[in-house]
C-alpha cells in the first residue's frame, strides 16, 4: 500500500485510507493461528497476592495457557535485579487496583474472556491510600523527589511585593482515552525471531525495550506500527502488558494478541498525573512583574516516579528578576502516570496563565495588556535571546478575531437574560526540539521519491508534513512522493513526542533531498548534461533505475546560542448559565507562533485538536476515584466525559508562519503541544470574566459554578 | 464462554409464552443497556427473548389519545410528526436524551426498563443493594455527584436515568401491560418504584409481564412546554436535573401546569406540590420561585450532589421560564 497524496497539496496522504477503513491499525492483523490474551485484574489496592487459582481457567474449552507468577515465562531481564518493582508475572505484590496479575491465552478472545473471569485469587491486603489530596497534606515530614529547585533573585519576591496574589490550583487525574485501544500483537518465532504489531508514538524505543527485557538482539525484533489510533503521550513506553504479550508468545510459541478493554485503559496505560499547585505573583503598581513562585505537587505511584515539567513556563515565560520553582512529587497506589498531550507545560500553564489573570485584575489592567506589558525579550533563564518570538503580533491577531474589544474589565459585566458573557486569554509555550534521525532517499527514474524513516505517525500527518517538504525541495509533485514509516528496519528515529518529529525528521528529509539532488548534478556533469535537467533524464541517461541516500541529521551549536520555543495564544469566549451553571464556550481563537507552516492543513488540525482537548481538560475531563476501594468509578466513555461535537464552537486558527532562523533548515517548530498548553486557563479566565467567579479546581463542571456563587 | 439462549418471536403472545416457562429470561429490543450489564456481568441471564420483529412499533391518534407501541424507536418517536406537533415535551426529552445512534436503536419500553447508571451498579467487585442485595450502598459515602436528593433510602441513592420518562410522567401516560391472561393498565407515575428496601426492583413489571404501548392523553399544553436538560457535556450524557415544564395559560393565569424532574430520584419525579401551587396563579417569575422552593420540601443531598439542591429550584425556575416564553 503505497500513502500518496491526492492531486490537492492540502489533503493528508493517508487520509483516503483513514476514512475508507484502508488504514490498517495494529489489531487488525490477522496472523495464522493467532490466538487472544485477556488479563486478570487485582481488585485490591495493595498488598500480596496469596492464592491464585487458574485450574478451572486451564480447563475451560479453548485456553492455551494461563501466565502469571507461579509460572514466570521466561524474560531474562526480569530475573535481574534493579529497575521498576512492577516487573509483570515477576511478582506477587500488588501496587494498585487494577494491576495485571495473570493473563489467560485462548484459541478465541471470547473463550480467554470467560477462562479470565474464572482465575481466582487470594490476597493479603495492605493499607492503602489513592487520594493525592490527602498524600500531598501527609507529605510535609517526607523526602520527595522531583526535580531540582530553580531559583533567580530573591526567593517569594512576590511576598513583599506592591500588589500580590497567592492561589492554589487543582488538577484531577486525566485519562488519555484515544479512541483506539491499547495492546500488541507478539509472534514469537523459532530461534528467538520476533515480529510485534504495536501500539506505539516510536518503534524504535519498543524495539529497544523489549530486547532488553527478553535479551535478543535488537536486529532478531521487528516492530511494525504503521497507523496509530490517538496516542496523546500514552504510547511513548513500552507498558508492562506488552511486554506480558510477549512473553506469551514465547510461552505457547503462537501469536498472541492483547488488545486491553476501556476500563483497563484507565489501570495500566497511564495517565495525566493530578496536581497541586500554588502560585505566588508579586506586581509593583504599575503592573511590571517583581516576583514569581511556583510550587508544583505531581502526582506518581509508589513503585515507579513519573516527573514532567509542570513548572518550566514560569522560569522565562514573564520579564522579572526574582523567580523561583520547585517541583515534587507525591506516590499514591495507583497506576504509574505519563505524559498526557502538552504534559506538565499544561497542567503548569492553567495555574500560572490562571494567576497571570488574577493578578491583571488586582491591578485593575487587561489581561492582555499585563502579559504585553510583562513580556521578555531575552530568555532570562538561560540568558540567551530567543531564537523567534512574535507574541505581540499574535497578541494583535488573536485579539481582533475574537472581538477583545467587545470585552469589559470588570466582570460580570455582559449580561443577557441569564447567560453571562466572558473573554478570556492564555499563553501556551513548550520547548522547540529537534533531535537525532536518519532518513533514506530512493529517487527512481520513474520520476518518483521514497522516504523512509523509522518514525511514527500518532495522528498529526507526518507523512503528509514530510511529503511537502520533500516536494518544495525537490520540485517534485506531491503525489509522486511516498513517505514509509512505522516499521523498525527503516533508517533509526526518536519517538514521536515533544513536539519535536516535523523538526527532527523534516530536517533529515531535507538533508536527503539536498544530497539527492547534488547527487543529480553531479551525474548530469558527468554526462555532459545541464545542470538543471530534470533528474528522470539524468538517471536514464546513466542507465540508474534509482539511486539511493542516507542521511543523518541533528542540530548544531545553533541550539547553545539561541533560546527556542513555540508559542501559542489562545482566545475563548464563553457564556455561562447563571441558574444551571453550565459553561459553553462560544468561541475560539487559537493563533500558533511556532515558525513556518510546512503542512497548512494538518498543522490546523494540530490546532484544532488541542483546542477540543484544551475544552475537555478545562471543562469535563476527570478520572474519579472511590478512595475506600482504590477503584476508578467514571472508566469508560459515558461517564468520561471527553467533549462532544455539541461542546465545540467555531475554532479559528492563525499562524505567524514566519520561519525561525536558527531551529532547522525549514524554520518549523512543533504544534502539538501548544496547542493545548494554557487552553484550560484561557477558559477558567473567561469564566471569571464572565461570572467574577474564579475556580481553580478543573474541571469547570455545573456544580462548581453554582458552589462559588 | 457464559452460555445463554438466544430466541427469536415474532408476536407479543409468542414472546410471552416463552417468557411464562422461563420468568427469569429477559426481552431483548435495542439492547443498549442490557449489553452493557451482561458484558459487565452485572446481568447474567440464561435465555434471551429478542422482541424486535413483534409488531408493536404503532406511533398514532385514536381519538384524544396518541398510541405509542412498546417497540417503536426513540427516534422513531422524538422524529414523528403527531409527536412533534402534539407532545413536543416528548420529543424534545427523547432528543435530550443518549446519542443520535443509541436513540436509532433503543426503544420506548427498552428506555423505561433501562437500569441506573450508578457506577457502583455497574463494578461487581463494589458493594450495590440493587445489584447485590444486602451488600450495602458504595454511592452513600462514595462518589454520589449524580445521585438522588428525593424519595432516597437507605438501601439505595440510584437515580433513574431515562429523560423520556421525565416527559411521559408529566403528560399523564398510562401503561398497557400483557401478560398471557391478557392486559392491564397502570398510570406511568405508578410504573417506576421508589428504592425504599428493595432497591433491586426498579418498577412494577411482573415476572410474567411485558410492556405493550403507550397511552397519552393529548393536552393543551404543547404550546408552552419546555424539557431542560442541565449536564456535563452538551450531549451523550446523562441529566445532573432535568426539568419537564408544561402550562396552559389563559388570561394570563395558570390553568393546567405539568412539572417532573429527572436526575433526582429512583424515578421519574413529578412536582404535584408544586404544579398545585401553580395552578390558577399568575405565570410569574415570584411564582416560579414558590413552585421550585416548595418542590425542594423533603429533598437532603449526600454530600457530592449537594449542589442539586440548588441546581434543582434553580432548573425549575428556568424551565418554567423557558416554557412559558414560547409563542
Amino acid at each position: 500500500m503505497e500513502k500518496r497524496m491526492l492531486k490537492d497539496e492540502n489533503d493528508r496522504v493517508d487520509g483516503v485510507f483513514k476514512v475508507t477503513g484502508q488504514a490498517k491499525y495494529f489489531a487488525e492483523y490477522e496472523l495464522p493461528g493467532l490466538t487472544y490474551g485477556v488479563l486478570v485484574t487485582s481488585t485490591i489496592t495493595k498488598g500480596k497476592i496469596t492464592t491464585l487459582d487458574t485450574k478451572a481457567a486451564e480447563k475451560a474449552p479453548g485456553v492455551i495457557s494461563v501466565l502469571s507468577h507461579l509460572n514466570k515465562p521466561s524474560a531474562p531481564g526480569y530475573e535481574q535485579d534493579g529497575g521498576s518493582p512492577m516487573k509483570i508475572f515477576y511478582t506477587d505484590k500488588i501496587f494498585y487496583n487494577g494491576q495485571p496479575i495473570a493473563m489467560v491465552v485462548a484459541n478465541t478472545f471470547e473463550r480467554a474472556t470467560y477462562a479470565a473471569s474464572l482465575v481466582k485469587a487470594t490476597y493479603a491486603k495492605e493499607e492503602f491510600n489513592t487520594n493525592f489530596d490527602k498524600a500531598v497534606a501527609d507529605s510535609k515530614s517526607k523526602k520527595l523527589q522531583g526535580q531540582p529547585d530553580y531559583k533567580r533573585g530573591v526567593e517569594n519576591a512576590y511576598k513583599t511585593a506592591e500588589v500580590k496574589i497567592e492561589e492554589k490550583y487543582h488538577l484531577p487525574i486525566e485519562t488519555h482515552n484515544p479512541m483506539e485501544l491499547h495492546g500488541i500483537i507478539a509472534d514469537w518465532r523459532p530461534n528467538n525471531q520476533l515480529t510485534v504489531y504495536a501500539k506505539t508514538q516510536g518503534v524504535k524505543a519498543t524495539q529497544g525495550t523489549i530486547a532488553n527485557v527478553f535479551k535478543i538482539p535488537i536486529e532478531n525484533i521487528q516492530v511494525n506500527s504503521e497507523f496509530v489510533g490517538g496516542g496523546f503521550g500514552m504510547a511513548l513506553r513500552t507498558w508492562p502488558v506488552e511486554i506480558a504479550t510477549v512473553m506469551a508468545s514465547k510461552h505457547v510459541a503462537k501469536p498472541v494478541k492483547l488488545v486491553i478493554t476501556r476500563m483497563q485503559m484507565f489501570t495500566m496505560v497511564g495517565n495525566r498525573p493530578a496536581a497541586i499547585q500554588t502560585i505566588g505573583l508579586g506586581a509593583n503598581k504599575d503592573g511590571k512583574l517583581t516576583g514569581i513562585t511556583h510550587r508544583a505537587f505531581g502526582e506518581t505511584s509508589v513503585y515507579e516516579n513519573f516527573t514532567e515539567g509542570v513548572v518550566n513556563m514560569a522560569k522565562f515565560m514573564y520579564q522579572c528578576e526574582n523567580v523561583n520553582t520547585q517541583y515534587t512529587v507525591v506516590p499514591v497506589d495507583l497506576g504509574v502516570p505519563i505524559w498526557m498531550r502538552g504534559p506538565g507545560e499544561a497542567t503548569g500553564a492553567f495555574a500560572l496563565e490562571s494567576a497571570i489573570d488574577e493578578m491583571a485584575h488586582a491591578l485593575n489592567m487587561d489581561p492582555l495588556e499585563f502579559r504585553i506589558k510583562n513580556d521578555p525579550e531575552r530568555d532570562q533563564q538561560r540568558n540567551l535571546p530567543f531564537s523567534d518570538k512574535n507574541i505581540k503580533e499574535a497578541y494583535r491577531i488573536g485579539a481582533q478575531k475574537i472581538g477583545w474589544n467587545e470585552r469589559k474589565n470588570k466582570p460580570g459585566s455582559l449580561i443577557d437574560g441569564q447567560l453571562k458573557t466572558g473573554y478570556g486569554v492564555s499563553i501556551g509555550v513548550f520547548n522547540a526540539n529537534r533531535g537525532r534521525a536518519s532518513v533514506k532517499g530512493i529517487l527512481k527514474a520513474d520520476g518518483s521519491l521514497v522516504l523512509q524513516s523509522a518514525t511514527s505517525d500518532i495522528g498529526p500527518g507526518t507523512g503528509t508534513g514530510m511529503t511537502l517538504i520533500a516536494s518544495k525541495l525537490m520540485k517534485i509533485p506531491a503525489d509522486k512522493i511516498t513517505f514509509e514509516l512505522g516499521d523498525s528496519s527503516l533508517p533509526p528515529a526518536p519517538s514521536q513526542g515533544g513536539s519535536a518529529t516535523l523538526s527532527t525528521v523534516g530536517s533529515a528529509v531535507n538533508d536527503v533531498c539536498v544530497a539527492l539532488k547534488s547527487t543529480i548534478a553531479e551525474l548530469a556533469a558527468n554526462s555532459n548534461m545541464d545542470a538543471t535537467a530534470n533528474f528522470v533524464d539524468v538517471l536514464k541517461k546513466n542507465n540508474l533505475p534509482s539511486i539511493e541516500i542516507i542521511k543523518q541529521s541533528q542540530a548544531g551549536k545553533e541550539r547553545e546560542a539561541y533560546s527556542m520555543y513555540s508559542f501559542s495564544i489562545h482566545f475563548v469566549k464563553v457564556n455561562v448559565h447563571s441558574l444551571t451553571g453550565v459553561v459553553k464556550v462560544d468561541k475560539i481563537v487559537s493563533v500558533g507562533d511556532s515558525g513556518t507552516i510546512v503542512s497548512p492543513k494538518t498543522a490546523r488540525s494540530q490546532m484544532v485538536g488541542g483546542a477540543v482537548g484544551g475544552v475537555g481538560m478545562a471543562l469535563t475531563e476527570e478520572s474519579i476515584i472511590d478512595h475506600r476501594y482504590g477503584r476508578y468509578i467514571n472508566n469508560n466513555f459515558a461517564d468520561y466525559h471527553v467533549p462532544v461535537n455539541a461542546d465545540i464552537p467555531e475554532i479559528e486558527v492563525h499562524f505567524i508562519n514566519k520561519p525561525d532562523p536558527y531551529i532547522n533548515p525549514m524554520g518549523a517548530k512543533g504544534m502539538g503541544e501548544i496547542a493545548l498548553i494554557g487552553f484550560s486557563a484561557a477558559v477558567a479566565n473567561a469564566v471569571f470574566n464572565a461570572t467574577g467567579k474564579r475556580i481553580r479546581s478543573l474541571p469547570i463542571t455545573p456544580d462548581k459554578i453554582l458552589a462559588d456563587s | 464462554m457464559i452460555n445463554f439462549q438466544y430466541l427469536r418471536t415474532t408476536t407479543s403472545k409468542s414472546a410471552l409464552a416463552l417468557l411464562s416457562k422461563d420468568k427469569a429470561a429477559k426481552f431483548l429490543a435495542g439492547g443498549t443497556n442490557l449489553i452493557d450489564l451482561m458484558k459487565r456481568g452485572v446481568t447474567t441471564p440464561e435465555k434471551l427473548i429478542d422482541i424486535n420483529h413483534v409488531p408493536l412499533k404503532q406511533i398514532e391518534l385514536k381519538g384524544d389519545t396518541i398510541i405509542i407501541g412498546a417497540l417503536a424507536s426513540n427516534t422513531a418517536v422524538a422524529e414523528h410528526a403527531l409527536i412533534k406537533e402534539k407532545l413536543p415535551l416528548l420529543a424534545n426529552a427523547l432528543n435530550a436524551g443518549a446519542s443520535a445512534q443509541l436513540r436509532n436503536v433503543a426503544t420506548v419500553g427498552g428506555n423505561m426498563m433501562q437500569r441506573t447508571r450508578c457506577g457502583y451498579f455497574y463494578d461487581t467487585e463494589m458493594p450495590c443493594n440493587k445489584r447485590q442485595p444486602g451488600s450495602g450502598c458504595g454511592a452513600i459515602g462514595g462518589f454520589n455527584r449524580m445521585h438522588a436528593i428525593l424519595g432516597t433510602s437507605e438501601k439505595c441513592i440510584a437515580v433513574h436515568p431515562s429523560d423520556m420518562c421525565v416527559a411521559l410522567i408529566a403528560l399523564d401516560a398510562t401503561v398497557v401491560l400483557a401478560n398471557q391472561k391478557g392486559e392491564r393498565k397502570i398510570l406511568f407515575k405508578d410504573f417506576h418504584r421508589l428504592a425504599g428496601d428493595t432497591p433491586q426492583l426498579d418498577n412494577n413489571l411482573k415476572t410474567d409481564e411485558m410492556i405493550i404501548r403507550l397511552e397519552i392523553p393529548i393536552n393543551n399544553l404543547a404550546k408552552n412546554s419546555h424539557y431542560l436538560k442541565v449536564r456535563d457535556r452538551a450531549s451523550y450524557a446523562f441529566a445532573l436535573v432535568s426539568v419537564a415544564a408544561a402550562l396552559e395559560i389563559s388570561d394570563h393565569k395558570i390553568t393546567d401546569v405539568r412539572l417532573a424532574m429527572g436526575g433526582v430520584a429512583h424515578k421519574p419525579w413529578r412536582l404535584t406540590a408544586s404544579e398545585n401551587f401553580l395552578k390558577g396563579k399568575e405565570a410569574s417569575t415570584a411564582n416560579f420561585e414558590q413552585a421550585a422552593k416548595l418542590a425542594m420540601t423533603d429533598a437532603k443531598g449526600f454530600g457530592e450532589n449537594d449542589f442539586k439542591l440548588q441546581m434543582a429550584p434553580n432548573s425549575i425556575i428556568e424551565s418554567l421560564t423557558l416554557a412559558k416564553s414560547k409563542a
